[in-house]
């Protein structure tokens, strides 16, 4: 039996009358890479919101980590790691402050924190960019970062929003292999993406449109089914169906 | 000319989709200007005064009736001796201690004299000053009714007063002129140091400054729509001073239009060079108000004349463009003097503004190079 | 409390980081508070006073005479034209204008009664109504002396005259900066407090680094008190600048508990910081932060009794001025530091601000929300 991090039934959220989740049921496995693909606006950063405590959903069940998502957030928030689309480290901090912030905010030890910060800059080869402040990298740099940070406390889960927007191909390959080693310590990652080509990196794609989930499973299962080449042959023939 | 014309309209909807703070844009000037008219005065009003009457005899208590139905006073509670002064005015219950000496009748018939002594609290030098003149003089006015009731004589000088530009002594004469000298000031940097610092911080100046228009067409096209709405504002205040206050222009309104008009461009003017010269918004916020709040309140001649400051003063305030609006607007709407009174004032603020403008603009210039 | 640690640390950093800012919330109250506080006096200094003297008697030379040796009045011109006098106001050359009329002293000297008539420039009133009294005061004088030198020459029975003599207390000499010293002390602790601390916390809901923060385990109060803590020190650190600028410059005597007045002080700048921080939640931008903001202070300062008495508005606006945080610190700064009032007279004030302080930040608390 494998080990369940994320368990969603039958989840809705609306705002008033637009529906932004519609009925969505699925589960997250302890130490995969889940990917979320869907064009923008299909209700990917809604569900991730929710899943991260967030956001209150309208009904159905969310257990993220074990606690429920409408009446636990806080202990949701506990053992997650989130990073946004939106770049969200503090620009007037330097790397080191930054991540001494966000230790501490997760109770973690100073010396931990220190050896923490070693480390991560020594892999990322950042040594030299400690003392910068986060607004004088660049945007690729800026982005290893805020995950680096996102996974700095060890949570259970790390949930990414389209982490690798507007970088340049070789960045978010180097972004990809940070993932993969993050999932390889058995940390779950959850990512959105609208890249058809990442999505071929994740162990599982959910395929979302209009709110609605159209299709789960490996990649190499979701191109069987829909025979076809790749995932974004498969994402066509979803949202086209007319097509098919 | 076209292409500007599209930037401003973008410019307008950007503020009016802000409802709130378009809203508060015009609650300001509306509420401090009702603030002021109904609320704030300088006058004497129910200022408590505690007697302390040691001879408890017909002329004291003539006296203190005199005093108490003046409209100035509200009576306190008697004290009944020194022992109490302190404590009472520690608690701050009462700003004044009036006390009549012993024997007070008796000395006054038999030596011609007697001494009331006024105590004020002078931790409000204002309210004490106040308290001790009124006192002072409706004793004053006691003792002349003494003279005349005690002999046949009367007093030959009488004098009389004719109050110039505000018969009725309202303190809205003051308040009015200087309540849309403050506002205009601050609003009107505020809003254009935010304005343009806000595309400076969020990088989406960069992005109109490739555009095909010129930085001075951007500069325009941002206070324009504040212009107007400035100009607005100043509208509701004269038509709220009008038919709420009954303070009417008296001089020319086209020459106080233009005169406002320019007053508001000097202000636009000095928030642009407020933004050539920060780079957050935080900053632009803080020296419009912090930096600029409280001078232009205490130096301007608001409240506070500035005749009546150190003579030092008269060279610290001469940079301050709120003190010559306001012996502008006053001139104009409440004196209604012509040009020729107010020229010297109006040279000023057009010096003031091209220096804020040719300023901003060398300072943009460097940047951008 | 280590997580607020780690907070306030961040805070203290990004605060100074801005060079300009840093600076400024220093610099900027201790030159404000040396220029401002000695400009700022109600007391007249001199009227500017114009006598159109058409009569040119002794008598009127009296007259002319006891005002010019007057410490209140400068007569500046004597001029016959009225025209030229009234030119004179209109030009603001002049404040006040006595006119005497030709055969005054003739009526002095019949014994029948003569009118002096006089203008005053009156749109500040207060001023106005004050020189008006004085110029009484003078008439008044020079009236008892014609009828002393009339009455004596009759009886020997002197005219009954009550004398005044006046003390003021806690500030014998009147000193206007004791006033204003503490009074622009408080708004400068004010302004820079309230607008620093929800200027920052709608920034963060405009960069989106607050998103960042919602999705940690930190609580809600501990975010709001790591949003106060920072302010709070830099206010008190500009409070007790103030203080000995006060102390040593203006030579503002302190008469209270200094403790007292840094504990109101500083429950004071809770009270308002938690304001500044409840309508920073209400707010998406720092520029609606601002209006907001301003709107609430501008009419705190002015209605806070510093500038005009409180005594003299109307009964209704003293009822809703129970809302205005300031009157309270305004009563305090000065009951403490120049009556030496203590605790027991300030109490009340001392409840109000406690109150104040526990609504406000329970408020902030309560309307940051960390989901939407």
């Amino acid at each position: 039996m494998k080990n369940t991090v994320i368990s969603v039934r039958n989840l809705v959220k609306k705002f008033g009358n637009f529906i932004a989740n519609d009925n969505l049921t699925f589960e997250v496995y302890k130490g995969e890479i889940f990917g979320f693909l869907g064009a923008n606006g299909a209700g990917k950063t809604t569900a991730i919101r929710i899943l991260s405590g967030l956001s209150k959903p309208t009904s159905g069940e969310v257990i993220v980590a074990g606690f429920d998502a409408r009446k636990q957030p806080e202990q949701i928030k506990k053992n997650i790691g989130y990073m946004c689309q939106k770049f969200s480290l503090y620009e007037d901090l330097t790397v080191k402050e930054n991540i001494m912030l966000y230790g501490g905010i997760y109770g973690m030890k100073k010396q931990l924190i220190r050896d923490r910060t070693r480390s991560l800059l020594e892999r990322l080869q950042f040594e030299e960019y400690g003392d910068r402040l986060i607004a004088a990298l660049p945007l690729g740099l800026k982005q290893k970062l805020a995950f680096s940070v996102a996974v700095l406390h060890e949570p259970k889960i790390v949930f990414l929003d389209e982490p690798t927007g507007g970088v340049d191909p070789i960045t978010r390959r180097q972004f990809w292999e940070m993932i993969y080693e993050t999932a390889a310590r058995g940390i779950t990652v959850f990512v959105t993406t609208h890249y058809m080509d990442e999505a071929e990196y994740c162990d599982r794609v959910s395929i979302m449109n209009e709110g609605k989930i159209e299709a789960l499973d490996t990649p190499a299962g979701l191109k069987k089914q829909y025979q076809a080449g790749s995932i974004e042959e498969v994402f066509i023939s979803i949202a086209r169906p007319g097509k098919n | 000319m076209k292409r500007f014309l599209v930037f401003v309209k973008k410019e307008f909807l950007h503020i009016f989709r802000d409802v709130r703070t378009m809203i508060i844009l015009f609650l300001i000037p509306g509420a401090l200007i009702l603030l002021f008219g109904f609320v704030v005065n300088t006058d004497l009003k129910n200022a408590t005064v505690s007697f302390l009457d040691l001879s408890r005899d017909e002329m004291t208590v003539k006296l203190t009736d005199k005093i108490c139905s003046s409209g100035f006073f509200f009576r306190g509670e008697n004290l009944d001796s020194y022992q109490e002064i302190d404590q009472a005015l520690r608690g701050n219950k009462i700003k004044a201690v009036i006390i009549f000496e012993k024997d007070f009748s008796r000395k006054l018939i038999s030596d011609g004299k007697a001494t009331v002594n006024i105590i004020t609290d002078g931790s409000e030098p204002n309210m004490a000053t106040m308290a001790t003149n009124y006192i002072s003089a409706i004793i004053a006015d006691f003792n002349s009714e003494l003279v005349t009731n005690g002999t046949t004589a009367t007093l030959l000088v009488q004098p009389e007063v004719r109050m110039f530009y505000n018969p009725s002594l309202k303190s809205q004469h003051m308040f009015v002129p200087g309540v849309i000298t403050l506002i205009m000031i601050l609003i009107c940097a505020l809003m254009t140091s935010i304005t343009i610092t806000r595309e400076k911080e969020f990088g989406t100046m960069e992005a109109l400054l490739v555009s095909p228009l010129k930085p001075i067409q951007i500069i325009l096209g941002k206070i324009v729509p504040y212009f107007i709405l400035s100009f607005v504002d100043v509208i509701i205040i004269l038509l709220l001073s009008r038919y709420v206050f009954d303070l009417p222009v008296k001089g020319s309104i086209i020459l106080l239009l233009a005169e406002t008009m320019l007053y508001i461009l000097m202000s636009l003017s000095l928030g642009i060079l407020i933004s050539s010269v920060v780079n957050t918004m935080q900053q632009a916020i803080f020296i419009s108000l912090v930096g600029m709040m409280l001078p232009a309140i205490l130096l301007s001649g608001f409240i506070y004349p500035i005749g009546n400051m150190p003579k030092i003063y008269d060279w610290i305030s001469a940079i301050m463009p709120p003190r010559y609006f306001i012996i502008i607007i006053k001139n104009v709407m409440i004196k209604g003097t012509g040009f020729s009174y107010i020229w010297k004032e109006t040279l000023f603020l057009v010096l003031f503004t091209l220096f804020a403008i040719v300023l901003s603009i060398r300072k943009f210039n460097i940047r951008l190079q | 409390m280590r997580t607020i640690y780690y907070l306030i640390r961040k805070e203290f950093i990004q605060i100074f980081r801005d060079k300009f800012l840093g600076r400024a919330i220093f610099a900027i109250p201790i030159v404000q508070m040396l220029i401002l506080v000695p400009a700022v006096t109600f007391e007249i200094k001199e009227v500017r006073l114009c006598i159109v003297d058409k009569d040119m008697t002794t008598e009127s030379r009296e007259l002319v005479g006891k005002l010019v040796g007057s410490t209140f009045f400068k007569v500046g011109h004597t001029t016959f034209p009225e025209r030229e006098a009234n030119e004179l106001l209109n030009r603001d050359q002049c404040d006040l204008i006595l006119q005497i009329p030709a055969g005054f002293g003739k009526d002095i000297g019949k014994g029948t009664p003569t009118q002096l008539m006089a203008s005053a420039n009156a749109i500040n009133a207060m001023n106005a109504q004050l020189s008006w009294a004085y110029l009484n005061g003078v008439i008044l004088d020079y009236n008892m002396n014609i009828l002393a030198r009339e009455i004596s020459s009759r009886s020997f029975s002197p005219i009954p005259q009550i004398e005044v003599t006046n003390r003021y207390w806690y500030n014998e000499l009147l000193n206007y900066n004791f006033y204003m010293q503490p009074g622009i002390l408080g708004i400068l602790v004010l302004a820079i407090g309230f607008i620093l601390a929800g200027l920052n916390l709608v920034k963060e809901k405009e960069i989106g680094t607050i998103e960042q923060m919602n999705v940690t385990p930190v609580k809600k109060y501990q975010f709001i008190l790591a949003k106060i803590i920072p302010f709070l020190i830099i206010g008190l650190i500009d409070l007790a600048l103030g203080i000995a600028i006060g102390i040593l410059v203006f030579n503002v005597p302190f008469e209270g508990s200094i403790w007292l007045l840094f504990l109101c002080s500083t429950i004071f700048l809770i009270a308002v910081l938690g304001l500044a921080l409840l309508i920073s939640t209400f707010s998406g931008t720092q520029q609606q932060f601002m209006f907001t903001g301003f709107f609430f202070m501008i009419i705190f300062i002015l209605m806070s009794g510093i500038f005009t008495p409180i005594e003299s508005m109307p009964v209704w606006a003293q009822k809703i001025d129970l809302l205005n945080p300031v009157v309270y610190i305004m009563r305090i700064n000065r009951m403490v530091m120049l009556k030496g009032s203590t605790f027991q007279d300030i109490q009340t004030e001392f409840l109000a601000l406690v109150l104040y302080a526990i609504a406000t930040t329970t408020l902030a608390v309560n309307r940051y929300r960390k989901t939407a």
